[in-house]
């Protein structure tokens, strides 16, 4: 969180998060500061365009905000179903043109990171209205804040009012967690998903590529892997997939942070790849089956060395999820062999112990390939030595906030996940306990609280695929995603709801199958 | 290439009424979804159609005798509504795969909707001595309401063909009818005392009259049941309480041992959703464990999966409603010592991957694959 462009403004934006009670648009997430008026400009889907302020960074050679204005005259007009538009009234004052502005380098052709600036300002007036931000990332975000003031009056007339709005994110890490191991997700969905994200203003994929269940990514270096470990031949990840992936997402303004997930979680590894994984014993004989990654092995880190330096170059982001949640000891402590080995080192019997020399050694690897690391909760609770900068994700739910506060106290970036695992589904309105949550409601000094860099919306596959992804995504993530963007202030669920249907309609008419949030209906 | 194996086959229900309840009035389903469930309703050998087609949130069904029963109380006249062409496209779609449709228009409470477009029909609340300005259930003293429930039905009665009407009758809220010091005259009258299910009697009673005159028969939520109002000894009672006013088993055992049918729904809310795969407990549900003789037994015709619409529209209703309704309707069909879960396991979940190739957007029960994914191209 640097130093921002539009200081000024931004001191302004801390006077008044709430938006002026106007009726017409919903904007979801609430921005920092909306001053709206009752003025109403029509806007003419023959003759409006967005285009490049002359003094902008960014011009026509920006395929990002190309990319962008296209996209976003098509969500903005395509709502109207009529062949031609309806009848302009006399009186109207038009809105002709969206000037979008980049202040600052643009980082057009660059990836983003967590410290992106996504800051914008918005300024609606006739005849042309002003988009301002110090970099792309900001420009998308106010792109899609935009639409959202757009609507039909009751003639069909595309209607904006004049405002002023300025915006940014509470918290910089707005991630979505999708998992294709336990379910395979065809490009299409994952795509979708990436679409949906940007309209909430998500900004990380999260993406829990491979597990016990099935290994989708298709290795360069190693072709074994998802040749035996993927559900079929069919369901795998060609480089060419992740690339798709991974650039749709950047042209939204969404980091991709990959997870390979070990030691446990990693049945499917042993597949392709032998002698990866612990073989589990029963007294002195070998049973058929494998446990969590062999640590004791010269050859599991040459392997785990030329995965991650295939994958760090495969991902562009500057951080990689090394997982290290739930590891299962039983298996280790079968092996003899582990025996001799833990004797050897003198951990006695606290597997904990060699749990952390594996760890401690995966994140040497990453380190080595340039990447910062991620990694579940458990790999702190172990007290794994983490090198200053690691990420640590809150998962689990029992006594969470007191969590945050040890990993902070330590002084350890927190992800926050553990309220919000969307996979647990219930009957009613569940997306009100989502929104509740405060990220920061532990007990903890102003430095540790600057140390949560925000949280991610989990969505396991154990029962989800492409078939109930998308309605069980959203909106109920929608609501975590005002969480980690509005101000902690913005808490009124009556005012949220209200918000929340219309935005949740406009979802649906954007082509995101969106479940309702309660009876109801949308116009289409 | 395709194979058969070559089989001998002998296959008849065990239960007559199988049937799935769809909500369009908590939110408006497209016809296209109705189809849709339609088709995967055959392919699971259900045979019911229960429409639930109007209750308080809306009132979609496009009626001829009271357009402006439609005009002011769908959720938008133009674009949520089912018209009488709608209506016969599902009810010939329906029969073109064995499927009856019993359409329900649930009276007298869950009759919000209704307001708008007949005034005088539902009871004004009172605050006190004046109208508060909130309408509650049927207005069931005044002629005109069963004037309008006679003109109403005589068109329901000729729109749906099937011999069954249901007529709801659940979940009644007597705090209106006694705030209005017309009905409470009307109780001193008729001398009910201060005893609402009374009044819910009479209201009913008058209503299966008028309905039986059409030559139709009727299916009714247990709360009629319940309440002791005097039906006829061919009326369907279905029970969809869990617990209260006694656990659904029991309500079976009384429902079968006064006489009458049953439809079972209870345990099949298939809106209620929770985290994990509950398609078992579905599954080992056993709609004649309870107390009573062959004879009752022999009472219970079917049951019903029920979607209710407050969570559920088109864009998550089928992976709501498959695999997980193939579970009751197994139960239905198939013979009582079919239980083996390992064994439903395994063919349900082939069975869905099949549902997906067929183009219905099944959801997963557990981990796996299928050869051709939900959107894979």
């Amino acid at each position: 969180m640097g130093p921002r462009g539009l200081g000024l403004l931004a001191l302004l934006a801390a006077l008044s998060p709430r938006s002026a009670a106007a009726s017409g648009p919903a904007l979801w997430p609430l921005p920092l500061s909306v001053r709206t008026t009752p003025r109403a400009l029509h806007v003419s889907r023959e003759n409006f365009s967005v285009s490049h302020d002359p003094a902008s960074s960014a011009g026509p050679s920006c395929a990002l905000l190309q990319e962008a204005f296209r996209r976003y005259h098509g969500y903005i007009f395509n709502l109207d179903k009529s062949q031609h538009g309806p009848a302009k009234r006399n009186s109207a004052v038009e809105l002709k043109q969206l000037l979008v502005s980049v202040v600052l380098d643009s980082e057009c052709d660059l990836y983003p990171n967590v410290t992106s600036d996504e800051s914008y300002s918005l300024v609606v007036k006739a005849p042309v209205a002003f988009l301002k931000a110090n970099r792309v990332w900001g420009a998308l975000r106010g792109l899609e804040t935009f639409s959202q003031l757009i609507y039909q009056d009751s003639y069909g007339t595309f209607t904006i009012n004049e405002c002023n709005i300025i915006d940014s994110p509470r918290f910089p890490h707005r991630g979505i967690l999708i998992d294709t191991a336990r379910h395979f997700l065809p490009i299409k969905s994952i795509l979708k998903t990436l679409d949906a994200m940007a309209f909430n203003k998500f900004n990380v994929l999260h993406w829990h590529i491979v597990d016990d269940q099935s290994f989708p990514y298709q290795s360069v270096t190693f072709p074994e892997l998802s040749n035996k470990g993927s559900y079929s031949l069919s369901h795998v990840y060609t480089p060419s997939d992740v690339h798709t992936v991974i650039e749709y997402a950047r042209l939204r303004g969404i980091r991709v942070i990959p997870e390979f997930d070990s030691p446990g979680h990693t049945q499917s590894w042993g597949k392709g790849q032998k002698n990866l994984l612990t073989p589990c014993y029963n007294g002195h004989k070998q049973s058929e089956t494998f446990g969590p990654i062999n640590p004791i092995l010269n050859s599991t880190y040459s392997f785990l060395s030329q995965l991650f330096k295939e994958v760090s170059a495969v991902f562009p982001d500057q951080f990689i999820h090394l997982g290290g949640d739930e590891v299962e000891f039983k298996c280790w402590e079968s092996n003899p062999e582990i025996r001799d080995f833990m004797k050897w080192k003198g951990f006695g019997g606290d597997y904990k112990k060699l749990e952390s020399f594996y760890v401690q050694k995966v994140l040497d690897i990453a380190s080595t390939v340039n990447k910062g690391a991620i990694v579940w909760q458990e790999v702190f609770d172990d007290h794994v030595k983490l090198q200053p900068g690691t990420i640590v994700q809150v998962w689990k739910f029992q006594s969470y906030s007191e969590e945050q506060a040890q990993v902070t106290a330590a002084g350890f970036p927190v992800i926050l996940s553990a309220p919000w695992y969307l996979d647990w589904i219930s009957y009613g309105q569940d997306w009100k306990g989502y929104y509740k949550v405060d990220p920061l409601d532990f007990s903890g000094s102003p430095e540790q609280k600057k140390l949560v860099m925000g949280g991610e919306a989990c969505l396991w596959g154990e029962y989800v695929d492409a078939t109930n992804l998308t309605p069980r995504l959203w909106p109920r993530a929608s609501a975590i995603g005002e969480r980690l963007w509005s101000h902690s202030n913005v808490k009124d669920l009556e005012d949220a709801y209200n918000r929340l249907t219309v935005h949740r309609c406009r979802m649906v008419s954007r082509g995101i199958a969106a479940e309702p949030l309660y009876t109801g209906y949308c116009n289409h | 290439m395709f194979l058969i194996n070559k089989t001998e086959i002998e296959d008849f229900p065990r239960f007559s009424h199988r049937g799935l309840l769809l909500d369009t009035s908590r939110h408006y389903l497209p016809l296209t979804t109705i189809m849709d469930t339609l088709d995967a309703m055959a392919y699971n050998k259900f045979n019911v159609f229960h429409w639930h087609l109007v209750d308080d949130s809306s009132f979609p069904y496009d009626s001829y005798t009271f357009p402006e029963l439609t005009r002011k109380g769908s959720y938008n006249p133009a674009t949520h509504i089912y018209t009488a062409q709608d209506v016969k496209m599902v009810i010939e779609y329906a029969r073109l795969r064995g499927i009856r449709v019993l359409a329900e228009f649930d009276t007298p409470g869950h009759t919000l909707s209704w307001g708008p477009g007949v005034p005088g029909l539902l009871t004004p609340c009172y605050s006190g001595s004046h109208p508060s300005g909130t309408f509650g259930p049927v207005n069931p003293i005044l002629n005109s309401t069963y004037e309008f429930m006679s003109s109403f039905f005589l068109e329901v009665s000729s729109v749906f063909p099937d011999f069954y009407l249901h007529l709801g009758g659940d979940e009644v809220d007597f705090t209106c009818w006694k705030s209005n010091p017309d009905i409470q005259n009307f109780m001193k009258e008729k001398g009910f005392g201060s005893d609402f299910k009374q009044l819910e009697s009479y209201y009913i009673q008058t209503l299966l009259n008028i309905v039986s005159a059409y030559d139709k028969g009727y299916v009714v939520w247990q709360e009629v049941f319940d309440n002791n109002v005097k039906v006829r000894p061919d009326t369907i009672i279905q029970v969809w309480r869990e617990e209260m006013p006694v656990h659904y088993a029991k309500e079976m055992e009384l429902i079968t041992k006064a006489g009458f049918r049953a439809l079972l729904s209870a345990p099949w809310y298939l809106n209620h959703i929770t985290y994990g795969p509950d398609w078992s407990e579905i599954y080992m549900v056993e709609p004649l464990e309870f107390k009573g003789s062959p004879q009752q037994k022999a009472l219970v015709i079917g049951g019903e999966a029920c979607m209710w619409g407050e969570y559920v529209d088109s864009t998550n209703l089928a992976p709501r409603l498959w695999p997980r309704a193939g579970a009751v309707a197994e139960r239905l069909w198939s013979n009582k010592l079919v239980t083996n879960l390992d064994s439903a396991f395994k063919r349900l979940t082939e069975f869905r991957c099949e549902l997906l190739r067929r183009g219905v957007q099944a959801q997963p029960l557990n981990v796996g694959y299928c050869e051709q994914e939900f959107e894979q191209t």
